[in-house]
């Protein structure tokens, strides 16, 4: 019934293992929202990660950044094991804050209410950081920031306050936030989901034309469009378990599990 | 003896009456800056993982809320001095003044703190921000905006509850009032001269707050607004002259 259009991932070889999670299990007040999940990442690979709301992938998501602290398992991303810290004879200390905020540099992340400074200027949401956080050189910062700007299509906004916006351009504004900090792997949460119908595409363009400039990335969203097109995995979680996890044309013509076939049907109908 | 003019704008700028009101001005200043520092503390204090700060900061503002001032200041000079604390009336006025102060601004601070969105905390974290930076650079500067209006409040009523000093002898605006009151048994006059100080700071200062909250309130960037798309008329003006 359709032709895929998987372009970019044929021919690309992927590096080692950049994002390692193993057997995590979550709960918030009681309720287990992941399930001994388990997923690897590798370095230049694009992963979706699809599911209803309540199925644990944004969770998940936030789990390897450690904006969420977790109740067992462990998730090594960048070279550090996330928010602990290991001795040689094995044993795990929990990191202070200063020390998880250094890991975290590593990893960019973009979020569904974009979440931009609103009391900075845009160049400022994006040079701030970096100057701040990683001591960069103030000018060199400005330079890299405006070719970010430029290459997220927003080269004549940077004098503008987050609120003058829209919605698409505070989210591309927030990527170029996120690359700043030169992170290894980027992290996407429900990137277009706050969006207009309208505004999805110029966002999603930004994220394509990062993933063939071989960025590492994780995203959660329902934009199957851009699984198809970006993805060199789609996986799908169901109540806390990541129940199929298949290249795009498997995910989308040939699913194992009934989860996908019922979540493909619900998402494809309308 | 009937109300007379002439000794009412005798007294209204009298030396000894200026004096007792600039003893009011920096008594105020002076407590209210070490009380919002206090504040601040209690407030972070407040918001903190650990139950040990949390617990001390609530013990703090729940007995210094729950205390009319009145009874702290008398406690301060008068009671303390009966287990081996003695201090001089101006010290007394400003620490009961600013101990006072600082249970009420640590919930303004807060309130404050609280008002920035979630979602900058988790922008902040995922740049790589301690905590630290994270008060320093998103949280503390959007917090202000919330933080300014109230602030005004509390140092109006500041202005005016020094005048609670003069019971342990404070010589400020009311205590002046009351001594010259008793030389020249003209109280009337006296006190209205007291509160026409009063008001006069008062009014002076409500016009510095409405400044400083205007300059807050506004939105963040010059407009605040999207850009609109250009209007119909305007697309086919554009059209028509290309063609």
């Amino acid at each position: 019934m359709n032709t895929v259009e998987h372009t970019r991932n044929a021919d690309r070889t992927l590096g080692d293992p950049i994002v390692q999670i193993s057997n995590v299990a979550k709960s918030f007040h009681g309720n287990k929202v992941l399930h001994d999940v388990s997923l690897t990442v590798r370095q230049g690979e694009v992963v979706v990660i699809a599911g209803r709301s309540g199925s644990g992938k944004s969770t998940l998501l936030r789990c390897v950044d450690y904006l969420e602290t977790i109740d067992s398992g462990e998730i090594r991303a960048c070279g550090h094991l996330m928010g602990f810290k290991e001795s040689a004879g094995g044993k795990r200390t929990a990191l202070k804050e200063a020390d998880i905020a250094r890991q975290r540099q590593d990893l960019g992340m973009v979020f569904q209410s974009f979440n931009l400074f609103p009391h900075l200027t845009v160049l400022d949401n994006i040079v701030v950081p970096p100057v701040q956080v990683l001591k960069a050189d103030e000018d060199a910062t400005r330079a890299h920031a405006r070719e970010l700007l430029d290459r997220v299509g927003l080269p004549d906004k940077e004098n503008a306050y987050p609120s003058q916006l829209s919605g698409g351009q505070q989210q591309r504004v927030a990527i170029a936030r996120a690359l700043a900090m030169k992170p290894k792997v980027m992290l996407f949460d429900e990137p277009t989901s706050a969006l207009d119908p309208e505004m999805i595409s110029e966002v999603l363009d930004v994220m394509i034309d990062l993933s063939t400039q071989g960025m590492t990335m994780i995203a959660v969203t329902h934009e199957m469009g851009f699984a198809r097109a970006a993805a060199d995995r789609v996986l799908l979680m169901h109540d806390g378990h990541i129940v199929e996890e298949a290249p795009p044309e498997k995910f989308f013509n040939n699913p194992d599990s009934e989860h996908t076939r019922l979540f493909l049907s619900k998402i494809l109908s309308h | 003896m009937t109300w007379s003019w002439e000794h009412f704008f005798q007294y209204l700028f009298s030396g000894y009456i200026v004096e007792g009101a600039w003893t009011t001005v920096w008594l105020a200043v002076v407590s209210m800056i070490l009380g919002c520092s206090l504040g601040v503390v209690l407030a972070f204090m407040k918001m903190s993982d650990r139950r040990p700060m949390r617990l001390i900061a609530n013990t703090y503002i729940w007995l210094w809320r729950g205390t009319p001032l009145l009874v702290q200041l008398v406690i301060i000079y008068t009671g303390l001095p009966q287990i081996g604390i003695r201090l001089g009336v101006v010290e007394s006025a400003i620490l009961a003044l600013s101990l006072h102060e600082g249970a009420y601004f640590a919930e303004i601070v807060r309130a404050g703190v609280m008002s920035v969105n979630k979602g900058q905390e988790d922008a902040s974290k995922a740049l790589g921000m301690t905590w630290a930076q994270q008060m320093r650079i998103v949280t503390i500067p959007q917090a202000i905006r919330v933080i300014i209006p109230p602030l005004g409040n509390q140092f109006n009523l500041m202005l005016k509850t020094t005048s609670l000093a003069s019971v342990i002898s404070m010589e400020e605006l009311l205590r002046h009032a009351q001594q010259l009151a008793q030389i020249e048994f003209r109280v009337l006059e006296v006190y209205l001269v007291a509160a026409c100080w009063y008001i006069l700071l008062t009014t002076i200062w409500a016009q510095v707050q409405k400044r400083l909250e205007s300059h807050y309130e506004k939105p963040f960037g010059p407009a605040g607004k999207p850009e609109a798309a250009p209007s119909i008329n305007k697309i086919a003006d554009i059209t028509s002259t290309q063609a």
